[in-house]
């Protein structure tokens, strides 16, 4: 289970190997290729002003922490434990009962028995028991208890960068603990000692400067919005407008980046346009906020305030009247559950009211931010756009529910009273794999990149094989998903468990149905990909 | 008896010691969630093994089209391809059948098979091993393929629009 | 080791008390004084708890929703799994708390030959806790005969329902058996299942030893041997009118029994036990999921520094304006 080479001899003994039971607390964590991610780039972690930015990397033998790392994390323990009902209570209460063993996708497709949620949060609980409660203090290990060494710490990196943060353990704890509000605070302990990882610190910092994940610059940006409208028109007759950074308009539109740079998200980006266009929508892009995604959530308390901190100022200094989001899953967390507290109060915007229907969305009173999948099923359910469904009839489609959209949300039905007014063929997945327990592609919470491919793979294995379910049962050929990790991360993992499922958005199919003023035939769908030839006339 | 008809009376035993064998391979905490939660949905990997072991364990024993072998096969390998296996230990699962089914036949009394049938059983036992290998290597080619063609699709329009991209060496369809 | 130390621990608890009662005869420390400690320790560490959780704010509203929001007035809004409002935060505490609603979760779906879907279910546990928390309830309530003169209507009512199938003399509780039951299965649970021996610490045998050790001391002296009830009532109200007294002829078992409930309460603010505290505060679960509806404040909020637009265009106002861009300054 190495990456030394062996010799033949103990090759031949390994076959038969089998891992000696040793208690967990015992065992120490072994970096494997393939399952664990890079260090983040020094000048990221400076740009970002965060502490103890240094070269070093995961399989090293010394980390280079500086002198006084034990206390640095005992007082931001203490810290947190004060700042952080959920955090100290979670700390306290937890029986094992074992319930939420099996629900982790990492444990599903691994079978590391440290990837089952109690254990991962007992990585943290025993220092908590040792450093903080009277009888770990007294007790010691009898009492679960361990001191905080560099191989505890280790095992943290390793454990605490492989939870995607996506909640579907807390749907089964029968005290509601949740393992991601456990693994962003081990995440902001390993921070203070400059323990980072490469996908969140980079694109965390490129959007803290220039707005987006990539690091695009604004003339970038609107030449891909630009690109984008061309190639809209291409395929569908219709030029549409697409302002950037107007001031005044009514509404500002804020999207993941991953929708104007990486297919097939672009497809959804395309969506947008036409929708936005068909019923004359008065919105801006803003190049400033041209990231919905938020790697802060990620990270940290503060680096999510600081990436939050742009959609409102934008809001402000163009003086919309209020804002709408894209398909996101991650961003529409922070979004719900963070945003107005970070950033708020929105008072310069107003509650939001539908310009097209006149639907007022009272439940973003406060935040006055809109999620689209509620702007357009209210468009749908009033009738206020034209969509012929057949133009999707080349797709049977699934929808995966995103994990934070469904269990820090609750958004639900609207996805799917979308997806059926939009498509012909829309088949569900087994019911303990959607909705609240929704199974998560296996690399949200910025572990989607690939040098931890295998982990990844192994995660989003239960999913996949849901996936591979209703292909094989009822022909599925895509997969459909609100959230830019998703469509970046689903594809990879598609091609790997079942090939022939594509992965989608749901404004990619509403594109592809929505009717617009003026249009061309459709000889392709928003793909490109031709539809058959007509037989008759068309029959919208 | 022959071992043919051995193999076939013997099937249910045989079948569950190679599946027990096979999950013993895992960290011994997490094998008993293998072995014992069948659903499909809730443990992929433990149901997969237990249903297409039994395809594998009929092409052996003669009777079953090359391309559902090849399904059968590749549907363990892939899940093995990716968890924390050297490429031997990924693999080892196969072989190991030629242990189970000595181990069954020597609890058996009166005179069995011949050893010429079982030095033939065990060879189409290595074959597959070969072909499992096959199989492995394209797993591990395809999660590299996967590597390289992420990071595209990541910047995929951005490359497209500076023209830097190689239409061909990506799978868009 | 946590399995042996667990068990060790409490042989060792009734050995004190044998050793305390009979041998010492320290009838008057583990009459009255021990259990008049344990209350006020009880007391105290349970404050102090709650007070500790209390004083740690909840700097943001995170709901886990297991459920449909309240968003369009068409769409069916699902109150108790994704509550917005005060009503349906309420039952969705009280669906948790009294009937363990996300351990019922535990739903699943089984695909039978065929191939058809099986809707199927693991309610083991589920069911086991239930057994086990409701018998635990029932029967600390029937207690309440000892310490009170004349005992209520309510708790002879509740125990004649308990014993009412009149089997046995004296008639068994049916709460007796199911919760022996019950902590069999848990103990026998952690022990079968490798998944949670793994998991298991002394913290999680040592109680359901102690309690395994209070319910069979109780049974026997119920069940198997006479003890002294009048004395016992006449202890018992001594602790509450704070007259104690220390009647003569009490058995070492009932000394047993009661020094083990001791134990488990001095140990309850110190443990998991805290649990039945502490689902009331766990934020997921008792916060309504209208986080855009009302604005939830974060007590330690503090500002950071942001990166402003005037930054932001000073550092790419050549670009944008080669790329007409509208600009704040020229």
């Amino acid at each position: 289970m190495a990456e030394k080479p062996k010799k033949p001899q103990e090759l031949v003994q390994s076959i038969e190997y089998k891992p000696p039971r040793k208690r967990w607390m015992d065992t120490p964590v072994e970096f494997h290729k393939g399952t664990f991610n890079y260090s983040a780039a020094v000048d990221k972690l400076k740009y970002l002003d965060l502490p103890y930015p240094r070269k070093w990397q995961p399989t090293e033998e010394d980390w280079q922490l500086p002198d006084n790392w034990q206390e640095i994390i005992h007082k931001g323990f203490k810290d947190r434990l004060d700042k952080y009902r959920s955090f100290r209570v979670f700390m306290d209460i937890c029986v094992r009962c074992g319930a939420c063993a099996d629900k982790c996708h990492y444990f599903i497709g691994s079978g590391d028995p440290r990837n089952m949620p109690v254990l991962r949060a007992e990585l943290l609980r025993s220092v908590y028991r040792n450093d903080f409660t009277t009888a770990g203090k007294i007790l010691g290990g009898l009492a679960g208890g361990r001191k905080l060494t560099v191989k505890v710490l280790k095992e943290w990196f390793y454990y605490f960068y492989q939870c995607t943060e996506c909640r579907r353990c807390s749907v089964f704890c029968p005290y509601g603990i949740d393992t991601a509000e456990i693994t962003m605070m081990a995440r902001e302990l390993l921070n203070l000692v400059g323990l980072n990882i490469d996908w969140i610190c980079t694109p965390a910092a490129n959007c803290f400067r220039t707005g987006n994940h990539l690091g695009i610059q604004p003339h970038g940006f609107k030449d891909s919005i630009e690109f984008a409208v061309d190639e809209l028109e291409e395929l569908t007759g219709v030029r549409v407008n697409a302002p950037i950074n107007k001031k005044g308009a009514e509404i500002l539109f804020v999207a993941p980046s991953a929708d104007y740079f990486a297919s097939p998200h672009y497809y959804t980006l395309l969506g947008y346009l036409a929708l936005f266009h068909e019923v004359g929508l008065d919105y801006t892009w803003s190049s400033y906020a041209s990231e919905g995604g938020n790697f802060g959530l990620f990270h940290s308390y503060e680096t999510m305030k600081r990436l939050n901190s742009k959609i409102y100022m934008e809001a402000k200094r163009l003086g919309v009247k209020w804002v709408l989001g894209g398909e996101c899953g991650h961003m529409w967390r922070v979004i719900h559950q963070y945003m107005d507290t970070l950033n708020g109060p929105a008072d310069f915007l107003e509650v939001p009211v539908s310009p097209i229907t006149g639907t007022k969305f009272e439940h973003a009173r406060s935040t006055r931010m809109v999620h689209i999948m509620e702007f357009t099923s209210d468009l749908i359910r009033h009738n206020k756009i034209k969509l012929d469904p057949g133009r999707n009839d080349h797709w049977r489609v699934t929808f995966h529910d995103s994990c934070n959209p469904a269990r820090a949300m609750g958004l639900i039905e609207e996805p799917r009273y979308v997806i059926n007014h939009v498509c012909n063929n829309f088949i569900e997945m087994p019911e303990n794999t959607i909705k609240e327990q929704t199974f998560c592609c296996g690399s949200g919470s910025g572990l989607g990149t690939d040098e931890n491919m295998e982990m990844r793979l192994r995660g989003g294995l239960p999913r996949a094989n849901a996936v591979k379910f209703v292909h094989e049962k009822n022909d599925v050929n895509i997969l459909l998903c609100i959230c830019a990790i998703d469509k970046a991360t689903l594809p990879p993992l598609l091609e790997y468990w079942v090939p022939d499922v594509e992965v989608g958005g749901i404004h990619e199919m509403v594109g592809n149905a929505l009717v617009m003023t003026g249009e061309n035939e459709r000889l392709t769908d928003l793909r490109g990909t031709p539809y058959p030839e007509k037989e008759g006339g068309e029959n919208v | 008896m022959k071992l043919k008809e051995f193999l076939a009376k013997n099937k249910k035993v045989i079948l569950e010691r190679w599946f027990d064998r096979i999950i013993d391979s895992y960290p011994a905490d997490s094998s008993n969630f293998l072995r014992h939660e069948r659903n499909r949905f809730d443990n992929p990997v433990g149901y997969t093994i237990s249903r297409d072991i039994e395809y594998l364990y009929d092409a052996l024993c003669g009777g079953m089209a090359d391309d559902r072998l090849g399904t059968c096969l590749e549907n363990i390998v892939r899940i093995r391809a990716v968890q924390d296996f050297t490429p031997s230990q990924a693999m080892a699962f196969i072989p190991v059948l030629k242990d189970v089914v000595k181990e069954t036949l020597a609890g058996q009394t009166g005179d069995c098979s011949t050893d010429s049938e079982l030095t033939d059983f065990n060879r189409r036992v290595d074959r597959l091993c070969l072909l499992g290998f096959d199989v492995y290597m394209k797993c591990r080619e395809k999660i590299y393929e996967i590597k390289a063609n992420e990071a595209k699709m990541r910047v995929y329009k951005l490359l497209e629009r500076t023209n830097l991209l190689d239409r061909e060496s990506i799978n868009e369809e | 080791m946590h399995l042996f130390f667990s068990l060790a621990a409490v042989l060792v608890l009734l050995i004190l008390v044998f050793i305390g009662v009979d041998v010492v005869g320290w009838r008057y420390l583990f009459g009255v004084v021990i259990p008049i400690a344990t209350i006020i320790s009880f007391i105290l560490g349970m404050l102090y708890r709650v007070i500790k959780w209390a004083r740690s704010p909840v700097p943001f509203r995170i709901p886990t929703t297991c459920g449909q929001q309240k968003s369009l007035s068409w769409i069916k809004a699902g109150n108790l799994e994704s509550p917005h409002n005060i009503w349906g935060v309420l039952g969705r505490m009280v669906l948790e708390v009294l009937f363990f609603r996300s351990l019922f979760r535990n739903t699943k779906v089984s695909l039978k030959e065929g191939p058809r879907l099986v809707y199927g279910s693991t309610k083991w546990l589920w069911l086991g806790g239930l057994v086990f928390h409701w018998s635990f309830l029932v029967i600390f309530v029937r207690h309440f005969k000892f310490f009170a003169e004349p005992v209520p209507a309510w708790v002879m009512a509740l125990q004649n329902l308990d014993g009412f199938f009149q089997v046995g003399l004296p008639i068994i509780y049916l709460t007796d058996i199911a919760f022996l039951a019950a902590l069999t299965f848990l103990l026998l649970r952690r022990l079968v299942d490798p998944k949670l021996r793994y998991i298991s610490l002394a913290a999680d045998y040592f109680p359901l030893f102690l309690i395994i050790g209070i319910a069979v001391t109780g049974i026997l002296m119920r069940y198997f041997t006479k003890v002294d009830i009048v004395g016992i009532k006449e202890m018992a109200m001594g602790w509450l009118n704070l007259a104690p007294v220390v009647p003569a002829g009490i058995g070492t078992l009932f000394y047993m029994h009661l020094f083990l409930v001791c134990c488990l309460f001095i140990y309850f603010p110190f443990s998991k036990l805290l649990h039945m505290a502490g689902v009331f505060f766990s934020p997921t679960r008792n916060l309504a999921n209208t986080n855009r509806v009302k604005r939830h404040v974060n007590p330690w909020d503090y500002s950071v520094k942001v990166h402003t637009y005037e930054e932001y265009e000073d550092e790419f106002r050549d670009v944008m304006k080669a790329a007409e861009m509208p600009l704040e300054k020229e």
